[in-house]
């Protein structure tokens, strides 16, 4: 089994050193597989496809909050019902075609997450924690309880008008396929330029040391904030195309378990990462959708699978680099790896 | 006099409240980890009751409240071993492994618990058999209502809180456990053996919480897998509100959210209930980070 390990281990930072060396070719090849991988394939596991790609856009947004800023958010798929059901009611209500709800979607989230976050910020790890799942269950219960009259109460709302772009209606899984892919892709271009960014430094700053931060006069405060607005406003836009693809939306969407599905996104894959969250995403969406028809026992393996992943690799499968070395630094990099790291950052 | 039922109800729900956040409270003080899957143990205490009450009714052919008295053994002495085990299986190898992988795999053994429940049982809501619950009650001037079970279910949850708060004061095992919630390098140092204390811990609070199932599910008659996640969630609430690592905090926090929640339903509106629960909950985290009686807190984490 150790060995077994290993090898995996080894395999996958083969990958990722491979990834690091050619990045345009690499980058260039996966989305012509992501443009590819849906032809062959049959209505399903489209429709498999595109719940992976959505579930990645959200842990993406997922992770500017808990990866980037290491602010535990166990609520956040209350952002996503947000979305989803800000375009709804517009679509509904005012008759608004559903691609133009979108960025009303991610306003709408972006200001509840504002709202929201903005008295909790001086909370730190698990208080801020438990306030998430609060402020989550809160905003599901709003929805159950039919808030204002908009929300359609414990059955949601439905009869959402397909979205059509230009005459043409996105009606088939492989077209809300490509649009799901379109909007991934402009999620991992503007993750990877804020990761880079000042700001994702300052997150990272915050992250690993919130005085030390303060003390480099990072405005610790408004750092947090836009974590959490840009990961809540982000996380409405894939509620508004869950909208658009389902035509219903309902208070389930904004359940704990889904917060913790997302959370584990996160965290199995690698805090912090970005092709970590799309392993996360395989583990936690694609594998138990696949295996739908072992559903009695579905969920006890997912939860196997996470109990053993930690305890094998606490960093997740696919950690960024910094948060290895941090994690394993102290048992088994005594060897000259530690160091050369260092010397090298 | 509508005042004073809601009340004595709030009460009740409260000392469920209570027993469920001793196991939050007491894992947190230890470890500092949110043990996500204490609701799930006690959920399975109210599972494990049905099997033990089905299996006594198969032998003496009708439910009677003697039967109570072997089922809460048993469930206490299965609850407890199952918390034990999953220390020693999902946090323990987690100790040095940073705050995020012991959260996800107490996540990961609470879907282990619950979808086995659902696996065992079914995913519909299971009844009681009749008979074993108390019947009757006492009715108070003004029309005030007390229910026999109410007068039981307070009393054992006291007594139980009453016998933990004595040990963990006043045993050589409790003095420990504060020990090593306040150090636990110091503590080693100091000759205690950590782990021992901690697998301790892990044998009350899901005992405790294995309890707290059965009597819930003979309370109200019926539940379902999701029992463990609903009134868990609220539990931990209780927990956080009475100030967490501390004890009477656990049992003053049930009690307090129980009776809020009662009253929130009888007066303003009963959908609502829950939300207002998790409004206060906020609230008290803002105002007073540190619970109404906590007094150190994780600063840093």
């Amino acid at each position: 089994m150790g060995v077994q390990m290993t090898s995996t281990r080894a395999g996958l930072e083969g990958i990722a050193a491979a990834l690091r060396r050619r990045p345009l070719i690499w980058q260039l090849g996966l989305l012509a597989l992501a443009l590819l991988l849906p032809l062959p394939l049959g209505d399903y596991y489209r429709t498999v496809a595109w719940r992976t790609g959505l579930y990645a856009i959200l842990g993406l947004s997922l992770t500017v909050i808990v990866g980037y800023a290491g602010l535990y958010q166990l609520g956040h798929a209350a952002f996503y019902a947000i979305g989803a059901y800000t375009s709804a009611i517009l679509n509904l209500r005012l008759g608004i075609p559903l691609l133009l709800t979108l960025p009303a979607s991610v306003c709408v989230s972006g200001l509840c997450g504002y709202v929201i976050t903005r008295p909790i910020l001086r909370l730190r790890g698990d208080y801020l924690m438990i306030v998430t799942i609060a402020f989550g269950e809160v905003v599901r219960l709003a929805l159950v309880n039919n808030i204002f009259g908009l929300t359609g109460g414990a059955n949601g709302l439905s009869g959402i008008a397909r979205p059509s772009l230009g005459g043409f209606e996105i009606r088939a899984p492989i077209h809300h396929y490509y649009l799901m892919l379109f909007f991934l892709v402009l999620t991992l271009a503007g993750i990877h330029r804020l990761q880079h960014s000042r700001l994702g430094r300052a997150w990272m700053c915050v992250r690993e040391d919130e005085e030390a931060a303060e003390a480099m006069g990072i405005d610790t405060t408004r750092v947090k904030l836009l974590a959490f607005v840009i990961g809540s406003a982000w996380a409405g836009l894939a509620g508004g195309l869950y909208a658009g693809k389902l035509t219903v939306v309902a208070p389930d969407i904004a359940k704990f378990m889904e917060s913790v599905v997302l959370f584990c996104i996160v965290v199995l894959g690698g805090t912090g990462s970005l092709p970590g969250v799309f392993v996360g995403t395989l583990g936690m969406v694609t594998l138990p959708e696949l295996f739908r028809p072992l559903r009695a026992w579905r969920d006890a393996w997912v939860g196997v699978a996470m109990v053993v992943m930690m305890i094998a690799r606490p960093e997740g499968l696919w950690p960024s680099r910094k948060v290895q070395l941090e994690i394993r630094g102290e048992k088994e990099e005594a060897s000259g790896r530690s160091a050369a790291a260092e010397a090298g950052s | 006099m509508q005042f004073i039922q809601q009340l004595i109800n709030g009460i009740t729900i409260g000392s469920f409240y209570a027993l469920v956040a001793l196991g939050y409270t007491m894992v947190y003080g230890v470890l500092k980890l949110i043990n996500f899957a204490h609701g799930d143990l006690f959920m399975w205490g109210a599972y494990l009751g049905l099997t033990g009450f089905s299996l006594l009714i198969g032998v003496a052919a009708s439910g009677s409240g003697w039967m109570v008295l072997p089922v809460a053994v048993v469930v206490l002495v299965t609850v407890a071993l199952a918390g034990v085990l999953v220390e020693r299986v999902a946090y323990r190898p987690l100790r040095a492994a940073g705050r995020l992988a012991p959260v996800i795999s107490a996540l990961g053994v609470a879907f282990i618990l619950q979808s086995l429940a659902r696996n065992a049982y079914g995913a519909s809501w299971r009844t009681y058999p009749p008979g074993i619950a108390l019947e009757g009650g006492l009715t108070l001037a003004g029309g005030v209502r007390i229910g026999a079970m109410q007068i039981a279910v307070v009393a054992v949850s006291l007594l139980l809180m009453a016998a933990l708060y004595l040990f963990v004061q006043r045993t050589r095992i409790g003095t420990a456990m504060r020990a090593v919630a306040i150090d636990p390098v110091a503590s080693r140092l100091m000759g205690i053996d950590v782990d021992r204390i901690i697998a301790i811990v892990f044998l009350i609070g899901p005992g405790l919480g294995g309890i707290a199932g059965l009597i819930v599910a003979l309370y109200y008659g019926s539940f379902d897998f999701t029992l463990g996640w609903t009134f868990g969630l609220k539990a931990f609430i209780a927990a956080i509100l009475g100030g967490i690592g501390n004890i009477p905090g656990a049992m003053l926090g049930g009690m307090l959210l129980g009776v809020t929640e009662t009253l929130a339903a009888g007066y303003i509106s009963p959908q609502w209930k829950d939300a207002i629960a998790y409004v206060i909950l906020i609230l008290i985290l803002l105002v007073r980070p540190t619970g109404l009686l906590g007094e150190r807190v994780a600063a840093r984490v």
